[in-house]
């Protein structure tokens, strides 16, 4: 279970998260949506670590984890998987390192054990004999599925998606979907996924919140969402050009004139 | 002015309190690169991987460097010296000045462009891709992963480097004194032999592992510290390697210093 209450962060005076709150229980599948820059993955890397918090509160499964010291954090993490929205592979390394990264690191297999752990992840996001490629010569959608088949050996507890089907083909993006529903109907996965799409967000969540100006503006179930009536979601889903977003940053979208 | 006001007026200004800033960062990072060299496990693959890089990788163009250097200083010598009719003593300069001072400092300054300067842009594109996020995101952490192998690597190649490059500059200046000076190749090696002492071979090895510690220490921090995307990259490469060199040259001077007071008998 993950439980945030009025979490603050600014960048250079820019503040991002403004006394965010937002829960998040166990084994449920929870999309974040919201325009660009509102603190998504703001807030994911502040589930992490990776940033820490100018104030409020981040319980994750009881443990309050703001102050936490980087040794004690390291426990923490090894139940949380973040999929980064590049990928955020070692270049340095081919897929089957990457993908065993952390079996390598962390636990004492042998070789064969972590061959068929990579092999058996890299199924699961729908690849296979990409091992010794290295990444730079993977699309952006296969370097995002190679970077969740690197958080899926973790074998974590909570796994934070930011934008999984960015980039990825319809095909894969709709397999990526039955892959976290799967992931909580099987394994009882806690999930937090970042992204704009709606039709993902519409398949996969058990919940959805919506980010505005660094608040959580709404929060509920697939249905409330869908027909909700608040002016900055009914937008935001049905992705309109004007509305009260685009009017309150002043958003002017042009036109082509064709010349006559 | 006396002294004391003009030492104040200078600590305040703000480049001063940047470098002493800086400085400290440094020293930071390298208590904490130290403490995460204790700690187990010990990653001797990745270490051997860097070491490799910097060792023979670097050979090729510090034995160049070193055996030409080696030979400048013997021409050089040899117009002063003969007017002096003292060319004898040739080889004894050059012994003594490669192996206390050019050989390290050079093979330093050429490390530190070719290495600290692919440290700090390999680093720093693992920042800006969030490679070391990820490392992060995987309790892993960043300097023992990072900055502990190639930090331990320079430690130790760049002394092996440095004695090569004491031999090869020694017989580049051989090559100037027995063919072109005309002293006899037997006596060269028993006047070189005759004028070094282990102090000097060792006051030299003894800086370059300190000057490894800063190459190592200054690049990975430029690195970890990159802000932006290629552009910060690339800015960060040039300062490292800039910083580097004006740190290698000023601790050299302070070793000089150093060891002019206590190795003076």
């Amino acid at each position: 279970m993950i439980e945030i209450r009025n979490l603050y962060k600014a960048f250079n005076g820019k503040k991002i998260l403004n006394g965010l709150n937002l829960t998040v229980r166990r084994g449920e599948t929870k999309v974040i949506i919201g325009r660009s820059g509102v603190g998504k993955s703001v807030l994911l890397k502040n589930i992490v670590g990776l940033i820490r918090p100018d104030a409020g509160s981040i319980k994750v499964n009881g443990v309050e984890v703001t102050n936490l010291e980087e040794r004690e954090y390291n426990k923490i993490r090894m139940e949380i998987g973040l999929v980064f929205q590049g990928g955020a592979l070692f270049d340095s390394m081919n897929v089957g390192e990457n993908v065993a990264f952390v079996l390598n690191e962390f636990m004492d297999l042998d070789k064969k054990t972590v061959d068929d752990r990579v092999a058996d992840a890299l199924a699961l996001v729908g690849l296979k004999d990409v091992q010794d490629l290295m990444p730079s010569q993977l699309s952006g959608g296969m370097r995002k599925r190679v970077s969740l088949a690197r958080v899926l050996c973790m074998e974590p507890q909570i796994i934070l998606y930011d934008e999984p089907t960015s980039e990825v083909d319809p095909i894969t993006a709709a397999a990526l979907n039955n892959l976290i529903i799967e992931m909580r109907d099987k394994l009882k996965v806690t999930s937090i996924v970042v992204t704009h799409d709606m039709n993902m967000a519409y398949k996969v969540a058990d919940s959805i919140a919506m980010f505005y100006h660094g608040q959580v503006i709404a929060d509920g179930s697939v249905d409330e969402i869908r027909n909700s009536k608040h002016p900055v979601v009914y937008q935001f889903i049905h992705g309109e050009a004007h509305g009260p977003i685009t009017e309150d940053e002043s958003l002017v979208f042009g036109h082509i004139i064709q010349k006559k | 002015m006396d002294f004391n006001r003009v030492s104040v007026v200078a600590l305040t200004k703000p480049w001063m309190f940047r470098w002493l800033a800086y400085i400290g960062q440094l020293a930071i990072l390298c208590g904490q690169t130290i403490y995460w060299i204790c700690v187990p496990p010990f990653q001797t693959y990745r270490f051997l991987v860097q070491a490799k890089r910097i060792g023979p990788g670097s050979f090729l163009i510090s034995a160049m460097v070193s055996f030409f250097i080696g030979m400048i200083i013997a021409l050089q010598m040899a117009y002063l010296m003969v007017q002096l009719s003292a060319e004898i003593y040739i080889p004894n300069v050059i012994a003594l000045s490669l192996t206390r001072e050019l050989a390290p400092v050079l093979t330093a300054l050429i490390v530190a462009g070719r290495i600290g300067a692919g440290v700090t842009a390999e680093i720093g594109s693992m920042v800006v891709t969030e490679q070391v996020e990820a490392l992060k995101a995987f309790a892993v952490n960043p300097v023992k992963y990072l900055v502990v192998p190639r930090f331990l690597a320079l430690v130790i190649m760049l002394p092996v480097l440095t004695i090569f490059a004491d031999f090869i500059g020694i017989f580049g200046g051989y090559i100037i004194c027995v063919k072109k000076l005309g002293i006899n190749g037997v006596m060269y090696w028993q006047m070189v032999r005759d004028a070094l002492h282990l102090k000097d071979i060792a006051t030299g090895l003894i800086k370059t592992i300190f000057f490894a510690m800063v190459i190592a220490v200054v690049g990975c921090h430029q690195g970890l510290n990159v802000k932006g995307g290629a552009d910060g990259v690339g800015t960060a490469t040039t300062t490292a390697v800039v910083r580097s060199f004006i740190l290698i040259i000023m601790l050299d001077c302070a070793f000089t210093f150093v060891f002019y007071f206590l190795f003076q008998s």
